[in-house]
């Protein structure tokens, strides 16, 4: 699909930035005309992308977080999020509702979220190598 | 985001206020807990009508608040969710354990 526009952004795998990654991602998709729902579903993927990047990706350390907006032909909307963190030994176990490696705060509903709210979802991941989230959605013209 | 309470008769209302994520829901569960601490509810009312974002952040504080509510035999219910908080709650599946109203069949 042919690329009309995008974003990259890169920052810390700091709790206090996943407002701003979704805020980020609003901001850019309000070129798109979303309605309020769509802008919705847009900023809970994110949240949900970015938040597993910083609980999961880095226990240790504070790494970076990679996120791409595309603005692709068709209105579509691709978004990438990229960690260089340990990785998911099992996406697909990852993937089941309520699985969950994180604290109390988590509830294992992230990926069941962003593949429910998105048209799209797809998780690549290699041990010790990173983890990298890309999800689409068909921003629809207001009033069809 | 904030969140306010109040108590009458053993049933507690947590109003919660703005936007919760992550980031805001470790602080906010360490507040309700305190809360709950000091009032050992029997009912406990979680109101979302002044919640404008929520990701799956907020089903693991509703389920957490459930449980600490149930501890001491007491039940939580959601009310007043609405629009992106709402449709969230939806697609967790959530609303199969914890009873949720929307404001509109109150």
């Amino acid at each position: 699909m042919k690329q009309l526009n995008y974003i990259k952004l890169e920052f810390p795998a700091r709790s206090v930035n996943e407002g701003f990654a979704r805020a980020a991602a609003a901001a850019f998709a309000a070129q798109m005309d979303p309605t309020m729902e769509e802008l919705g579903d847009v900023k809970t993927a994110v949240s949900e992308a970015v938040t597993n990047a910083i609980v999961h990706a880095y226990p240790d350390t504070v790494g970076t977080v990679q996120m791409r907006l595309r603005l692709l032909d068709g209105n579509t909307l691709e978004i990438m999020v990229r960690d260089r963190g340990r990785g998911i030994p099992d996406v697909k176990k990852a993937m089941e509702p309520m699985f969950s490696t994180g604290g109390e705060e988590r509830s294992g509903m992230g990926f069941t979220i962003m593949g429910s709210f998105m048209d799209s979802l797809r998780v690549r991941s290699a041990v010790d190598r990173g983890t990298t989230v890309t999800m689409s959605k068909r921003i629809r013209a207001k009033g069809s | 985001m904030k969140v306010l309470s109040s108590y009458q008769a053993g049933k507690l209302t947590l109003f919660l206020k703005g936007e919760l994520d992550h980031h805001e829901a470790a602080a906010a569960l360490r507040k309700i807990s305190r809360t709950m601490d000091d009032y050992l509810p029997r009912e406990c009312v979680i109101d979302m009508g002044g919640l404008t974002f929520m990701d799956s952040s907020g089903i693991a504080l509703i389920l957490k608040i459930s449980k600490l509510v149930g501890e001491t035999g007491g039940r939580a219910w959601v009310e007043n969710a609405k629009s992106q908080p709402l449709k969230v709650i939806d697609a967790s599946g959530i609303d199969r354990i914890i009873k949720v109203t929307t404001g509109a069949e109150q």
